[in-house]
């Protein structure tokens, strides 16, 4: 993508960001909580991280003089320097293997894909070079780094500029994958990303970059790490279980206040890891709900859903289930640009809903 | 092969005058150095000036290049014979005819520089401090190996020592980011990054040139030219075989890498160079005598005679063993006493690679990720196979 279309891509979803932030936020609002954008909470882990290690540095294009493509790193080569925040031209797989090799020599980078579309570029970096490293030398050579960037789709951007690669990643021992979906979610896990000792992948939402959300004081503070490999029960409820990451999480919610009407009380997982995955925690919503729908934006074949049933198949939660899962996520095209496609190319809160009310015999 | 580099390589006027000894400038004094002056210049590019046109060692130098180019040939030939025998498994790429490349340079690094190589790398993984078994029982898969077994042929490592890469190329971005960390921690050292003729034409080797110049790098990249990429001859494969000019914006130098003194002088100056000006990159013209893998004879693009021929003019190991038996350096006896030793050495590290055990299975589950969550569990290949990782 060229730099105009960039720009425009980003101002874009800025003006989309204002006019959807209604009903997201489901948490209780303490008065005296802070709000805080999900690109801010992501800029603040990497401010704190490179305050707090001096062997942590960003990498990417664009990320040091034009403040990054999305803004996630405003100011923080103006604050560290360009030692420590490095343009890269374009070349994504040269950049790539060069913050692999100094994340082998012992430094920490974080590596920013302006998107994630562009590391299919690197991709071969990230799984030969620093995921399968420390297996290869048998524990002799770890690979401390980030990949980081916003995934999936934007909007009016088109099939190359709009793909989830959340099951292209996950599917890779040796990567841990991070998919946040608030703001304290984004700080959270990013920070526990950089500080990690293995390659992780942190998949960002450009769309959610300026949806703002309540940020606890635990959560303000520099040391607030979100423990990888964990998911969090955004919304406890009794009789479905809907799991979702990243900006799915929201469609979940949007249906659960939905079904709240009909006297349906949904528990929204927000799975937050990706690998290794919560397995507990979603066996142990199922005991409680037996029934499940799965909500992503990516393509369904091979994708996270599909991934999340085959683990229930193989578990005892396939013995508490009283109905078939059923799966949400993008259709299963490229994108395509026109507004109509797209929209009905992509999931909302009412494809979970139908899903819902199938798997509780619900007219 | 292009007629011009195997031209260059056997005997022409510009190599051969370039080497060539002059009988009357070779001295021997007392018997405890050697010293010549190269007719030459090296080939430059970008460079006003090149290293210096004096090589020399002394005996204990000759000794000690002439004991490891003979463990790394007779390393590769018990490897060969190994894999002959299936005792060696998958790939196996075998580094004979090369050997002065990595003695050479060796010997001009500090302990503390770091080199990355592709997956010809047993000469390299023997001379960054792998013991011959470390290297033989990684191929034999043992669990004496230097990865264990874990990693076989192209995947051996040691402190500074990054690989051993698979991937054509993946390992000169790699290389370059070694040198980011030496620079951005001020540390007076380098990365050597190494690849060959077939990996010169990948398109991430030149993103990396690029970068590492904007930056200034401390990086060394050293395209090891043995003349083919599999079996695509220089010629067939590269518009441009002047593979120490197509870093274009990188100064460069084309040196004999079967002259282990000329390598060593070489490495010296660019060493020297890279830690004040940032990259640079030297042509290693070299020959491999087996196929690129063990799979290939090597005899469909090239001819035996052109295998022979570098073998008797060119060899790296018996041009300075005459080098320095003519000169008086070290008498014939001397040199056929490392010769036994290094063949009754392989004898039993061989017998070891042989016998040694390879790891409990149990172990293919550790080492996916470093320090993972306690009682953190690992798939095996069906549902009832979960074993915790380490």
């Amino acid at each position: 993508m060229n730099i105009a279309a960039k720009k425009l891509f980003k101002s874009v979803n800025v003006l989309v960001f204002k006019s959807s932030k209604n009903g997201l936020h489901v948490t209780k609002v303490a008065p005296s909580t802070v709000q805080m954008t999900v690109r801010d909470a992501l800029n603040s882990a990497i401010d704190e991280e490179l305050a707090r290690d001096q062997k942590v540095i960003l990498i990417g294009e664009e990320v040091a003089k034009y403040d990054g493509a999305y803004k996630v790193s405003k100011g923080l080569f103006a604050k560290y320097g360009e030692t420590r925040v490095i343009d890269t031209p374009i070349s994504e797989m040269g950049f790539t293997g060069i913050a692999v090799g100094a994340a082998m020599a012992g430094l920490k980078p974080v590596c920013e894909f302006m998107t994630f579309n562009f590391s299919m570029q690197a991709i071969d970096q990230v799984v030969n070079s620093a995921a399968k490293t420390y297996y290869m030398s048998a524990g002799q050579v770890s690979v401390p780094i980030v990949f980081r960037g916003p995934n999936g789709s934007a909007l009016g951007v088109a099939a190359q500029h709009s793909q989830c690669f959340a099951a292209w990643y996950s599917h890779v021992p040796g990567l841990k994958v991070v998919s946040p979906y608030s703001s304290e979610d984004a700080k959270g896990l990013l920070k526990a990303a950089i500080r990690d000792p293995n390659p992780v992948v942190c998949l960002e939402n450009e769309i959610m970059y300026g949806v703002s959300f309540p940020m606890s004081q635990e959560a303000l503070s520099s040391d607030y790490v979100i423990p990888i490999g964990k998911a969090k029960i955004e919304r406890p409820g009794k009789h479905i279980t809907l799991i979702g990451h990243s900006r799915a999480v929201q469609f979940c919610l949007e249906a659960a206040a939905e079904m709240e009407k009909m006297g349906v009380e949904c528990e929204v997982l927000n799975l937050r890891t990706l690998r290794p995955l919560d397995e507990e925690a979603i066996i142990n919503s199922i005991k409680k709900t037996n029934h499940l729908v799965t909500v992503e934006q990516g393509w369904p074949q091979y994708g996270v859903g599909a991934e999340i049933i085959a683990k229930i198949m193989e578990s005892e939660a396939f013995n508490y289930l009283d109905a078939p899962i059923y799966r949400v996520s993008g259709a299963d095209v490229p994108l395509a640009y026109a507004k109509s496609l797209e929209s009905n190319s992509l999931p909302t809160a009412q494809n979970v809903i139908k899903s819902i009310k199938k798997s509780l015999n619900i007219n | 092969m292009n007629k011009s580099l195997k031209n260059l390589i056997l005997n022409s006027d510009k190599f051969g005058q370039l080497l060539a000894i002059r009988p009357l400038s070779v001295s021997a004094k007392q018997n405890t150095t050697i010293s010549y002056t190269i007719d030459k210049s090296y080939d430059l590019h970008r460079l006003e000036q090149g290293p210096s046109l004096e090589v020399s060692c002394n005996k204990e130098e000759a000794l000690d290049f002439y004991r490891k180019m003979q463990y790394i040939r007779r390393l590769e030939t018990t490897s060969g014979n190994l894999y002959k025998d299936k005792q060696i498994r998958g790939f196996c790429h075998l580094y004979s005819g090369q050997e002065a490349v990595c003695v050479g340079m060796k010997a001009a690094l500090d302990q503390n520089d770091s080199v990355i190589t592709a997956y010809r790398a047993h000469g390299w993984t023997y001379i960054m401090g792998v013991s011959l078994l470390g290297v033989l029982a990684e191929l034999t898969g043992r669990r004496t190996g230097c990865a264990k077994g874990k990693g076989g042929s192209m995947h051996m490592y040691t402190k500074n020592f990054y690989g051993g890469n698979g991937i054509v190329g993946a390992q000169i971005p790699l290389g370059a980011g070694i040198a980011l960390k030496h620079k951005y921690m001020n540390e007076p050292n380098v990365c050597v990054a190494l690849y060959g003729d077939g990996a010169a034409n990948q398109g991430q080797v030149f993103e990396a040139y690029n970068m590492a110049k904007l930056w200034n790098l401390p990086v060394i990249f050293v395209c090891e030219n043995n003349g083919y990429a599999m079996g695509t001859s220089v010629n067939r494969g590269s518009a441009s075989a002047d593979f120490y000019t197509r870093g274009d914006f990188v100064p460069g130098m084309r040196v004999d890498g079967m002259d282990v003194l000329g390598v060593r002088e070489a490495t010296r100056f660019a060493r020297d160079f890279a830690l004040t000006n940032g990259p640079i990159l030297l042509e290693m013209v070299t020959y491999r005598y087996s196929g690129h893998s063990m799979s290939d004879p090597g005899t469909s693009y090239r001819n035996r005679e052109e295998v022979q021929e570098v073998r008797q003019k060119r060899d790296p190991i018996t041009t300075f063993s005459k080098r320095i038996t003519e000169a008086g350096l070290v008498t014939p006896e001397e040199l056929k006493e490392i010769d036994n030793g290094v063949r009754a050495e392989m004898q039993e590290v061989e017998r070891r690679a042989l016998t040694d055990p390879e790891l409990d299975v149990q172990e293919l589950y550790n080492d996916v990720y470093y320090q993972p969550e306690p009682g953190f569990k690992v798939r095996g290949c069906d549902n009832f196979t979960y074993e915790v990782s380490k």
